[in-house]
């Protein structure tokens, strides 16, 4: 199968209308004979959901949280990227555009950056108009600040808790379709296969995480929005519960996973504090605006920061990137960090971590301005870590934070499986290699009140009154007792390790040879331990309970069992990646000053990965990218 | 530090429930209270016991999803503190922790500490949100919003939804979570042409599953958010002005 | 509209808040009445008489005097209605208690509304029986018409003075959270806590605590007699 990217022809700035009026429309009486799954309530999901309803579709739901307010994306602090140009400081979307695909180190498709683009200023209007409490100016306009570098203001926030209140915006929407019944909400339900069927998505089968019923849900399409995977790393500043079981299952049953190595690793995290570690915590990008980034020069030097005379500190992304300094993009200064500890002269537990001293601006801008502008982010720093931000420096240290990777999807962003859409982080769309600050919010948003909404009618207006395909069908029977007995393999396994035993130990096999920085030797002994634990998870893993209850720990295990797959695929992918590229850095790929080196001539494209079966090698597909409207050059930030 | 926790248990919604008692002799100050349970649940499972079950998801204090009650308080002693950012040097060596969930009739519990919040979803269902379909919104500039405003909207959108007002309420009262969604759209001007609709039909979700507020102010004490009760005071006024402008027919 | 009130807790929070504050003002004008025991007894006494003067000629003797206790009665049982009907929608909310719950912050006089409003309904009782109506078996010694004698011979048995005192604390308790949160309950914003509605609440509750008080402990100390 060729990957067909069905990108339109025509100029750039056209694409997106023309392909609008091109696509086939369901009329509005026709639209609730249609039935649409939805997984995930997220930005993506949620909104998704709630404008499929509004337009008329009957929307089914799911979410593993108790409430779709939960999502993850409620988590996301700084901002939403988007080319208003209120600050009059020369934004445009072809700004937007072009920061997006180069920040994404020239790894992404250009039609589709420019479509988010285009439609991020949609996404603040329908945002504004749901209530959503932005910050604001006195004259009452909206606020915008930089963010991640860039250098225009560009990106609206609402204090430290964008993602919540964008997330209660599409929630709010959606619990209105539910009143109103064209929403079915499934919460605490989580999705463990998907249905094909004559090589199209019919279903999904569920599992009812209070009673433990598996169920099929039938339907005329099916949207994954089920968010990133990038707690493979057990460690992450992702939920607890954030897992790739949607994506993986969809893609053992023929969606193609696209650049699976592309995980973004954030470098503004409390550090790790101990072995019980649960997750990483993210402190907001933003306090790189003002924070100095420093380790001292001396390798083992235990005294506490403010003993440190200036004279033997190293502040190493101002002497490396003085253009940029401490506001070098997240894979660079993420790098940075990574270095001078591997050098040893990295402070708190275990030598893992950088300070990030306020020092200066407080004396630079006194404490109030301070407080004004990061109040609340030292005040959970404080709570978390017990030290006080505003006496002596913060230790940080970078932590797996995002997937660029996810399935393929093309312009419309349906997956190589006919009727199986993927929107939000699952998919792969528009960050290539690396996301900048604040676009992910965006792209959530994009996908699902403004893009998703418009072409899923054109597939479903080919399938007008075929209607779903019954629950009680073969299709379903097998793909349910198929789940069940996954099921009770996991829970029959009676083996003597916890999950999460298990979970970390991948997690740390991932970090250390698939984390910030990777070579072939790493990665090919990677290739060789990780399906010798996953052996050892099916032989000796311990989940207590019962299936048809309740029960956390099976849930867990069905996680970790598809994190133990798709560990190796990323990492087989950032094998035969033989270049380094944004978040991608490959050792054996570098520029003489350390800096990440492409090579466009024989990478120029996206790798998506076919399942061929268990225990059969996976099948690598390349759909070439053209760059029509930029030029890729290399990334300098010095 | 050593503790010692006295943890509800209870299989399944239907079952009797009953304190079950945990000694751990290896916490450590800075781990989280969640960390001290994951702890204590590897040893349990370990052991061949169940894990207890009990609600997380972000960890840092955001998504709403923790939700114990840690010695007869909601989300433990630490102010304007969710209990996944509740830290073990709160405690001192040799404490005993009483854990508990929520309790409210609208809020059975499920399992162990978690209980189900789905109530909440309904009083946003009857009309906590601004009836706008996606791409019928005018240019986000044109409607202009004062900087107080903007910030005392935020002030009440910050809640998560965790339920920990209802949790500590004396009555099991569900204002503060009302009153939160009711008062950021009344503050903005997006909400306004609903402010009737939308507080009447709210305040009668509320009072179906939800005891009635008599001012105690526990809830704001315990609210991870530390949200006011004065936008309860703002909700009781808007409920007022609708009820009393509504055509006597009603 | 009023039904939508009547269906509501809201709204019956709010009618107590307004029922509460007319019997915060009848409390206060008693009260004041009541100070005339300072002047001697045929201030009083006079003051006694006059409460039944009032409203004529256009209400016949007495008779406005009784249109009051009847807007009294119904006030006082709307309060006593809705405070039941809410207490019970409170109880049902909670059906399994917690094996330990703290009272965080919450002042003691706001748990105390219930049993306080028992208390001083009880109490009102017998001071109606004691005073106003002066049974046998509450007060032995009572002459009608002499409400001076009535008050100090009452206040001379000083178990009766101390039910008295006791029953004005919880006065003092009930008003202090109903004033407070009256203005909660009528929509009152710009809040938050610690405001001078607290101030306010805790003023008018100590000087009707001072005020009733004075009466049994001057009558005690013989400063009345
Ligand atoms: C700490 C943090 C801060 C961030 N800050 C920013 C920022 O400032 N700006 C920015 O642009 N981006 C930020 N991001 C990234 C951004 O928040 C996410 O990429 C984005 O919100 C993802 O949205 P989503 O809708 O794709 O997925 P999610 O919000 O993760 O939603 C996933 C949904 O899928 C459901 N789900 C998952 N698996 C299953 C299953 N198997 N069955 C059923 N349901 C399932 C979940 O219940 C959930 O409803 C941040 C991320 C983190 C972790
Ligand atoms: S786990 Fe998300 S708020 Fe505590």
């Amino acid at each position: 199968m060729t990957l067909e990217s069905k990108v339109p022809a025509g100029p750039l700035t056209e694409k997106w209308s023309r392909h609008k009026f091109e696509l086939k429309l369901v009329n509005p009486a026709n639209k609730r004979r249609f039935e649409v799954i939805i997984v995930g309530s997220g930005l993506a999901g949620g909104a998704a959901a709630a404008t499929l309803a509004e337009a008329g579709y009957n929307v089914k739901c799911f979410c593993y949280q108790d409430s779709p307010r939960r999502a993850h994306s409620i988590a996301a602090q700084g901002g939403i990227n988007a080319s208003k140009n209120y600050q009059n400081d020369g934004d445009s979307v072809f700004r937007l555009f072009y920061d997006t695909v180069k920040g994404g180190d020239f790894r992404s498709r250009e039609a589709n950056v420019y479509r988010l683009a285009e439609v991020s200023e949609a996404i603040i209007d329908q945002c504004v108009a749901q209530g959503v409490p932005f910050a604001r100016e006195y004259g009452g306009q909206l606020d915008n600040r930089s963010f991640g570098g860039a250098q225009v203001s560009r990106t609206f926030y609402a204090r430290g808790q964008t993602g919540q209140q964008l997330l209660l915006g599409a929630y709010q929407a959606l619990e209105r379709q539910i009143a109103k019944g064209k929403v079915r909400m499934y919460p605490r339900t989580e999705m463990l296969d998907l249905v094909v069927h004559d090589e199209r998505a019919r279903g999904i089968v569920t599992r009812d995480m209070v009673s433990g019923k598996i169920e099929s849900h039938t339907a005329d399409a099916v949207v994954l929005a089920t968010g990133g995977y990038v707690n493979v790393f057990f460690l992450s500043t992702n939920a607890k519960g954030c897992n790739g079981t949607a994506i993986w299952r969809a893609y053992r049953r023929g969606a193609y996973f696209a650049n699976p190595c592309y995980t973004q690793i954030h470098p503004t995290c409390i550090p790790v504090h101990g072995d019980y570690q649960s997750k990483l915590t993210l402190m907001s990008e933003s306090l790189r605006n003002d924070g100095r980034i420093w380790v001292p020069t001396a390798a083992g030097d235990a005294r506490r920061p403010e003993e440190v005379p200036e004279s033997e500190r190293d502040y190493f992304l101002e002497r490396k990137y003085p253009a940029f300094g401490n506001l070098v993009p997240r894979d660079i200064a993420s790098r940075a960090a990574k270095e001078v500890c591997d050098e040893g002269r990295g402070v708190a537990h275990g030598g893992l971590g950088v300070y990030l001293d306020f020092e200066d601006a407080i004396r630079r801008l006194g404490v109030e301005t301070i407080r004004d502008r990061y109040g609340n982010l030292f005040e959970m720093y404080e709570r978390i870590t017990g030290d006080d931000p505003y006496r002596t420096a913060m230790k940080i240290y970078p932590a797996p934070h995002y997937s660029m990777g996810g399935l393929w999807v093309d312009y419309d962003l349906m997956s190589t499986i006919p009727g199986l859409y993927v929107i939000g982080e699952a998919n792969f769309s528009d960050h290539g290699a690396n996301r900048l600050g604040a676009s992910a919010l965006m792209q959530g948003l994009a996908d699902g009140y403004f893009v998703l909404p418009y072409t899923i009618g054109d597939y479903l207006s080919r399938h007008m009154g075929e209607g779903p395909l019954p629950t009680d069908h073969a299709a379903f029977g097998h793909v349910e007792s198929e789940v069940r007995g996954r099921i009770e393999k996991l829970l029959s396994v009676g083996g003597a390790r916890t999950v999460d035993d298990f979970h970390r130990e991948l997690g740390r096999l991932c970090w250390d040879y698939c984390g910030m920085s990777r070579e072939r030797g790493g990665l090919a002994k990677a290739l060789e331990e990780i399906p010798r634990l996953r052996e050892s998870f099916w032989r000796d893993v311990k989940v207590t309970g019962a299936g048809e209850e309740l029960n956390q720990a099976l849930e867990k295990a069905g996680r970790v069992a598809d994190f133990m797959e798709l560990a190796e695929l990323m990492c087989r992918d950032a094998l035969e990646r033989e270049e380094s590229c944004g978040t991608h850095f490959r050792k054996e790929f570098q520029t003489a000053e350390g800096e990440a080196r492409r090579n466009d001539e024989d990478f120029t494209h996206v790798a998506a990965w076919e399942f061929t079966g268990d225990g059969n090698a996976p099948r690598r597909h390349v759909e070439e990218l053209e760059f029509e409207n930029v030029v890729p050059s290399q990334r300098s930030y010095k | 530090m050593k503790l010692h926790l006295r943890v509800w248990r209870q299989r399944r919604p239907d079952a009797a429930g009953a304190f079950a008692d945990y000694d751990l002799d290896d916490v450590s100050p800075e781990m989280s209270f969640l960390e001290m349970l994951d702890v204590l649940n590897e040893r349990l499972t370990l052991g061949g016991e169940e894990p207890i079950a009990f609600d997380h998801d972000c960890r840092e204090g955001i998504c709403g999803s923790c939700s114990l009650m840690i010695n007869g308080t909601a989300h433990g002693p630490n102010r304007g503190t969710a209990t996944c950012q509740l830290h073990m040097r709160t405690f001192a060596d040799g404490d005993t922790l009483r854990i508990e969930p929520w309790r409210s009739a609208a809020f059975p519990v499920l399992r162990d500490l978690i209980v189900d919040r789905g109530a909440f979803d309904g009083i946003i269902q009857a009309g906590g949100f601004v009836s706008v379909n996606t791409g019928s919104a005018v240019e986000a500039n044109l409607i202009p919003i004062g900087k107080p405003e903007a910030d005392l909207a935020m002030d009440a959108a910050a809640c998560i939804g965790c339920g920990a007002c209802v949790a500590q309420c004396p009555n099991g009262a569900a204002q503060l979570f009302t009153a939160a969604k009711v008062s950021q759209l009344a503050i903005l001007p997006q909400g306004r042409p609903e402010r009737a609709r939308r507080v009447l039909g709210m305040v009668r979700a509320m009072e179906e599953s939800f005891g009635a507020c008599s001012n105690f102010a526990q809830c704001e004490a315990v609210c991870p958010k530390s949200i006011s009760i004065g936008f309860i005071a703002r909700m009781n006024g808007e409920f007022l002005r609708a009820a009393l402008a509504q055509p006597a027919a009603d | 509209m009023l039904v939508t009130l009547y269906r509501s807790a809201v709204g019956k929070k709010a009618v107590m808040a307004i029922t509460g504050l007319a019997l915060f003002g009848f409390v206060l004008g008693h009260m004041a009445g009541n100070f005339k025991l300072y002047l001697g007894a045929a201030e009083l006494n006079h003051y006694a008489e006059w409460l039944r003067e009032v409203g004529s000629p256009i209400f016949p003797h007495g008779s406005f005097l009784w249109i009051v206790r009847a807007g009294l009665l119904a006030i006082v049982g709307i309060h006593m209605l809705f405070a039941w009907q809410v207490t019970r929608l409170n109880w049902a909310a909670r059906p399994v208690a917690y094996g330990e719950r703290r009272n965080v912050d919450s002042p003691y006089a706001s748990r105390t509304m219930r049993w306080g409003g028992v208390i001083i309904l009880l109490f009102v009782l017998y001071h109606l029986a004691h005073f106003t109506w002066g049974l046998p078996w509450a007060h032995p010694d009572f002459v009608p018409g002499d409400v001076y004698h009535n008050v100090v011979a009452g206040f001379r048995v000083w178990p009766v003075s101390l039910f008295y005192i006791v029953a004005q604390g919880a006065l003092a308790l009930h008003l202090y959270h109903g004033l407070w949160s009256l203005f909660q309950s009528l929509g009152w914003t710009g809040s938050g806590r610690e405001t001078w509605r607290r101030t306010f609440a805790k003023a008018f509750a100590a000087i009707v605590f001072a005020g009733n008080v004075s009466f049994p402990l001057s009558v005690l100390t013989g400063l009345v007699s």
